[in-house]
């Protein structure tokens, strides 16, 4: 069994081209630095199965970020390299492939967006350029399927060229200038709307009008949709299942299992917020208040990564984000991390220093609301109107901007410049955007259910032994003094560790007033991540990192539920 | 004229003479096709020393402000 390895820089294809040749769905988007770890398949060769390994995208083999460290580990454990070229930007990928051919491993060239650059009048000589470089080079377009099957039938062709040894850098870009004089014709290009599109959404005076009109129609989107969806598909399943949860409850008749499985009848009723049953609560919290907005934000999402505007929102929000020791870049590990916090943490790798990815991450678990926080926010405080729910993603707003200003203050390091591609804007694939929020949708599924379960085990088995009465009694000085709640409310903070849209069924039966409802919900958001965020920063910070990031996290929400309780409540 | 890359005005067009600042800096643009003898042509500058945009053989690079002082051009007599 061999180990091919695709190789190539940011934003050129690798992973269609993974998925292509493995059947296996991956992310993939319109930036660079989609894929920050890299992927394995399996793939058939007539009798002999083989490893695929999707590698993050790198300009070269010298590391300059953490994903291209991995890139650069991938390719030392190669039997058989795949190079990505993207056709439309010939020059400037040849320099990492033939820093690969020169690095005595079999080589096969996949002449990538070959119909792109058709379209922008781009020739390529592909049998000149396989004398130049002597190996096989297949032209691709990876997203139709185009040129695949060649490309897997000449695999057994890769060559290892003869060299006379590595080249210096300056010698391969002189070496990269002849092959492009002798394979490449550029017909002259008209400017097209893509263009000025691209020019008015990445300049000042144009890109910010263009963002925030962008902003606010993606929120529309995804709150509009995601209601519509409650309103018409989930709440008419769970009233047709409300019948049988009814009869299940009467047959089970009171006792522990009824406890467990259905909960507490609220006036001989099932609550699907309250009653913390498994199967009335743990179905209803993820199924009819979480997945019908995580089904439209990553709807949204994909649209965003495949379309390209990202990297220029990144460019817009530049000037700001170095306020908080972060650049551009910053925006998409915190855009992803709108949707999950765990994605987010990981996206923070293409960040180049460990000052930028400790910022990007604590921002992220702080005040960086993901879906589950999202709807708990408008399950707690939606009956009370916009105003309530406006006062929350205020307070995070002005935590975020604080908190990235004293962070950049007080952490060593340095914080380097934006340094990034902007690709060209391209109509995302409907089939693609759809496997991609498939694959997403499937993944919190997975994930938040089991947590789920378990939290409503906890509580019914903390609220058993009294458990929870005696934390509520154990905070009641802290809690009510200091936030201005009453002491159960330190069972929902408890239990918001494990799921945090669990909470609002904990907050709800405790009557507490607009105003006390928006502490404890801003509280739940900031006080501290999930334990899945926490899991993941445990792997990209350290332990010490997250020790930091934790005491960093409890200063500010001691901080912010005092702040806010002044100014809600009085003192 | 020679000159550096963020004194351009929008929509300039302009040839990189010689890139000063570290090696590193300049192996890490020189990977994304910023070189000497290599047309150039400002798209946008940002505002508050924010990043300037330039355009290199058909692709827009986003460069922070300190960086793109490193690159010196000459804009060439029409």
């Amino acid at each position: 069994m061999k180990k091919i390895v695709l190789m190539g820089n940011p934003n050129v294809g690798k992973s269609v081209v993974f998925s292509r040749l493995t059947g296996a769905t991956v992310i993939t988007s319109n930036y660079p630095g989609t894929t920050v770890d890299f992927s394995r398949g399996r793939m058939c060769l007539g009798k002999d199965r083989h490893e695929i390994v999707d590698a993050p995208g790198t300009y070269s083999l010298d590391p300059s970020n953490r994903a291209e460290e991995v890139a650069l580990e991938m390719f030392q454990e190669a039997d058989l390299v795949i190079v990505v070229v993207d056709a439309t930007n010939l020059e400037r990928n040849l320099f990492l492939a033939l820093q690969i051919l020169e690095a005595d491993r079999p080589v096969v060239v996949a002449l990538n967006m070959w119909d792109e650059a058709q379209h922008s009048g781009i020739l390529i000589d592909v049998e000149r350029l396989e004398r130049e470089l002597q190996v096989p080079v297949i032209p691709t377009v990876a997203l139709s399927g185009e040129g695949i099957r060649e490309l897997v039938r000449r695999l057994d062709e890769a060559l290892t060229p003869r060299r006379p040894g590595r080249l210096t850098d300056d010698a391969r870009w002189v070496r990269i200038g002849e092959i492009v004089r002798n394979v490449q014709q550029v017909t002259h290009r008209h400017r097209t709307l893509s263009d000025t599109l691209s020019e008015a959404s990445i300049r000042p005076l144009t890109g910010f009008p263009i963002a925030v009109l962008v902003m606010i129609g993606a929120l529309w989107l995804v709150t509009g949709i995601g209601e519509l969806l409650i309103a018409l598909v989930f709440d008419p399943l769970f009233e047709l299942y409300t019948p049988v949860a009814m009869a299940l409850s009467s047959w089970l008749g009171p006792g522990i299992l009824h406890e467990v499985l259905i909960g507490t009848l609220i006036d001989g009723r099932i609550d699907y917020v309250q009653s913390m049953g498994l199967l009335t609560t743990g179905l209803y919290v993820p199924f009819a208040m979480v997945l019908p907005y995580i089904i439209t934000f990553y709807a949204v999402l994909a649209v965003f990564e495949d379309s390209g505007y990202l990297p220029r929102l990144a460019t817009l929000f530049d000037t700001i984000f170095h306020r908080f020791g972060l650049h551009g870049f910053g925006v998409i590990p915190i855009f992803l991390g709108l949707g999950c916090n765990v994605p987010g943490v990981l996206a923070a790798r293409s960040l180049e220093t460990g000052k930028q990815r400790f910022i990007a991450t604590t921002l992220l678990a702080i005040s960086v609301p993901c879906m589950a926080k999202n709807a708990m926010v408008f399950g707690i405080l939606g009956p009370y109107g916009p105003r309530y729910i406006l006062m929350v993603f205020g307070a995070l707003a002005v935590v975020f901007v604080a908190a990235g200003l004293v962070l950049n203050r007080l952490l060593p390091g340095d914080s380097p410049e934006i340094c990034l591609e902007i690709p060209p804007y391209r109509r995302p694939d409907p089939m693609t955007v759809l496997k991609k929020v498939w694959m997403r949708v499937g993944g919190f599924v997975r994930e938040a259910i089991p947590f789920l379960f378990l939290g409503i085990l906890v509580v019914n088995l903390l609220h058993a032994l009294g458990v929870l009465g005696m934390l509520g009694l154990l905070f009641a000085p802290v809690v009510q003094a200091w936030l201005g709640l009453p002491g159960e409310t330190t069972a929902a903070l408890v239990i918001g560790f494990l799921r945090k849209d669990l909470a609002v069924g904990m907050l709800l039966p405790l009557g507490l007033t607009p105003e006390q409802l928006v502490i404890a919900t801003t509280l739940l958001t900031v006080y501290f991540p999930c334990v899945g965020t926490f899991a993941v920063m445990f792997k990209e910070l350290g332990a010490r990192g997250l020790v930091k990031a934790t005491a960093f996290m409890a200063c500010t929400a001691v901080l912010v539920g005092g702040l806010m309780r002044i100014a809600l409540l009085g003192l | 004229m020679e000159t550096l890359l963020p004194a351009l005005t929008t929509g300039t067009e302009a040839v990189i003479l010689r890139l000063a600042g570290g090696s590193s800096f300049r192996k890490k643009i020189g990977e994304m096709g910023l070189r000497e003898g290599v047309r150039v042509r400002l798209v946008a500058k940002h505002l508050l020393g924010g990043p300037i945009v330039i355009e290199v053989s058909g692709r827009e690079i986003t460069l922070g402000r300190g960086m793109a002082a490193q690159i010196v051009v000459t804009v060439p007599a029409t």
